[in-house]
């Protein structure tokens, strides 16, 4: 006999199914009962940074848009700095900054959108930064386990080809399906990232 | 910092066998929501061992009843149950402060959705979520009415067994994690093609809560136990993130 590793197993996962919302977007399945809801504005009057709105589509093997997905984002300040204990780089948090937000897309035009900051770069792994970027995780039904991603941005050219994660996909040619599209809408600045699950430019989903 | 959980370095490597895979052409949806490329492998950052923070104060004081959540005159119909638990991480450890929501049907099979058309009626007292955070001890508790079985188009005829829908956000962005819990002894359970999307049966199975006896309530509810397991983390923070580029 050899001793055991007592490690625990991790719980399975299961889908979200398409009635997601009743638990994570109450007012979005049609009904209002909390009286705070946690949802995609991660930005109030006084959080520092560069206002951005992130928009865009998931869509399935056939083009069509998922009208009952449901994503979160993860992000740093506009210093870099994620607002967790963990994060001990010698960079200020931002009170009025979580950095976490939750979307479900439309359920007609199947669209989702953010509004929140651009996020600085954070240092990575052997301190080498890693350009800024967003962190994505996709639920709906059909999705049987989240899905990881991560947005870059388009304006960020020369931190993007320094980044360690982009630069750890071996197909270069993939590496574009995380860089959002920066365009000026009047006043607002928009970045259009859509998500796809098949073909030439399938999005690159990530085992973290 | 002398939080255990927050002297957190990598986490473990997900168990990729523990779960379904993205692809499981039983459960019909998942075919063309699935991606074709394999998922990249990257190491974890700060962006993946760190994760949203939450505060009792953001939630109120009856959230985690869905019994009175949404109760507007009078109770919800149907069987009166407490579900409880543990969240733990695969050290074993507990996870406090995790939050936890959860949404179901009511005791007729009924969603409270727009998107929801099945002919069973929807409970004017009943909403059918419920969120909390963990204690100090990673313990949660709800109370509720247990969920009817609901028909749903996969193959003909097909029926969902009565379940909860959970999700768990732990300390770190790494440990993201729906699931669902269904109620043993359900006849319905067997031939689920979601519950069978897991490939491994004595992992579907960990799902399946059991009665708890000794915590029912005399003449009020009775109650079913859900643990839940987190992805762990090693203890050592990783090397040199706070340095600079090299
Ligand atoms: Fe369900």
């Amino acid at each position: 006999m050899t001793q055991r590793l007592d490690y625990l197993q991790e719980t399975p996962s299961q889908t979200a199914g398409p009635y997601v919302h009743i638990g994570l977007a109450p007012r979005q399945a049609g009904f209002d009962i909390y009286e705070r809801n946690f949802d995609n504005v991660l930005v109030g009057p006084n959080t520092k940074g560069e206002r951005i709105r992130i928009e865009g589509r998931v869509l399935d093997g056939s083009g069509t848009p998922l009208r009952d997905v449901l994503l979160e984002i993860w992000q740093a300040n506009a210093a870099g700095k994620y607002n967790h204990p963990a994060d001990l780089q010698d960079k200020p948090i931002d009170p009025h900054f979580r950095g976490w937000g939750r979307a479900a897309s439309d359920f007609e035009t199947g669209l989702y959108w953010f509004e929140t900051i651009k996020p600085g770069p954070v240092i990575g792994r052997h301190g080498r930064v890693m350009a800024p970027h967003i962190n994505f995780w996709i639920v709906a039904r059909g999705i049987n386990i989240g899905l990881n991603t991560r947005m870059y941005f388009s304006d960020e050219e020369e931190a993007n080809a320094k980044d360690p994660v982009l630069n750890s996909i071996e197909w270069e040619v993939r590496r574009k399906t995380l860089i959002a599209q920066r365009e000026q809408r009047g006043n607002q600045v928009v970045y259009r990232f859509d998500i796809r699950f098949h073909g030439d430019d399938e999005t690159v989903f990530f085992e973290i | 910092m002398n939080d255990h959980r927050f002297r957190v370095g990598e986490f473990y490597q997900r168990d990729r066998l523990v779960h379904p895979p993205a692809y499981t052409p039983g459960y019909k949806t998942s075919i063309l929501r699935s991606p074709k490329n394999a998922l990249i492998a990257i190491e974890n950052s700060l962006s993946e061992i760190t994760g949203p923070v939450f505060d009792p104060s953001e939630l109120g004081p009856l959230d985690n009843d869905l019994i009175l959540n949404y109760a507007k005159d009078g109770l919800p119909i149907g069987e009166r149950i407490l579900v409880h638990g543990y969240v733990r991480d695969e050290n074993g450890r507990p996870v406090p402060n995790a939050l936890v929501e959860i949404w179901q049907a009511n005791a007729g099979g009924r969603y409270r959705h727009k998107n929801d058309r099945y002919i069973a009626p929807l409970d004017p007292n009943f909403g059918g979520c419920g969120r909390t955070l963990t204690d100090k001890d990673g313990y949660y508790v709800f109370r509720t009415i247990k969920p009817g079985p609901y028909p749903w188009r996969n193959h003909n005829n097909e029926w969902r067994p009565s379940h909860i829908h959970y999700s768990i956000s732990g300390y770190g962005w790494a440990q993201r994690l729906i699931t669902q819990m269904y109620f043993e002894g359900d006849p319905l359970i067997p031939m689920c093609p979601i519950l069978r999307t897991i490939p491994d049966e004595a992992q579907a199975r960990r799902l399946i809560a059991v009665q708890d006896r000794n915590a029912f309530a005399a003449f009020d509810y009775r109650a079913y136990r859900f643990d839940i397991v987190l992805r762990g983390s090693r203890a050592t923070p990783f090397e040199n993130y706070v340095q600079g580029e090299k």
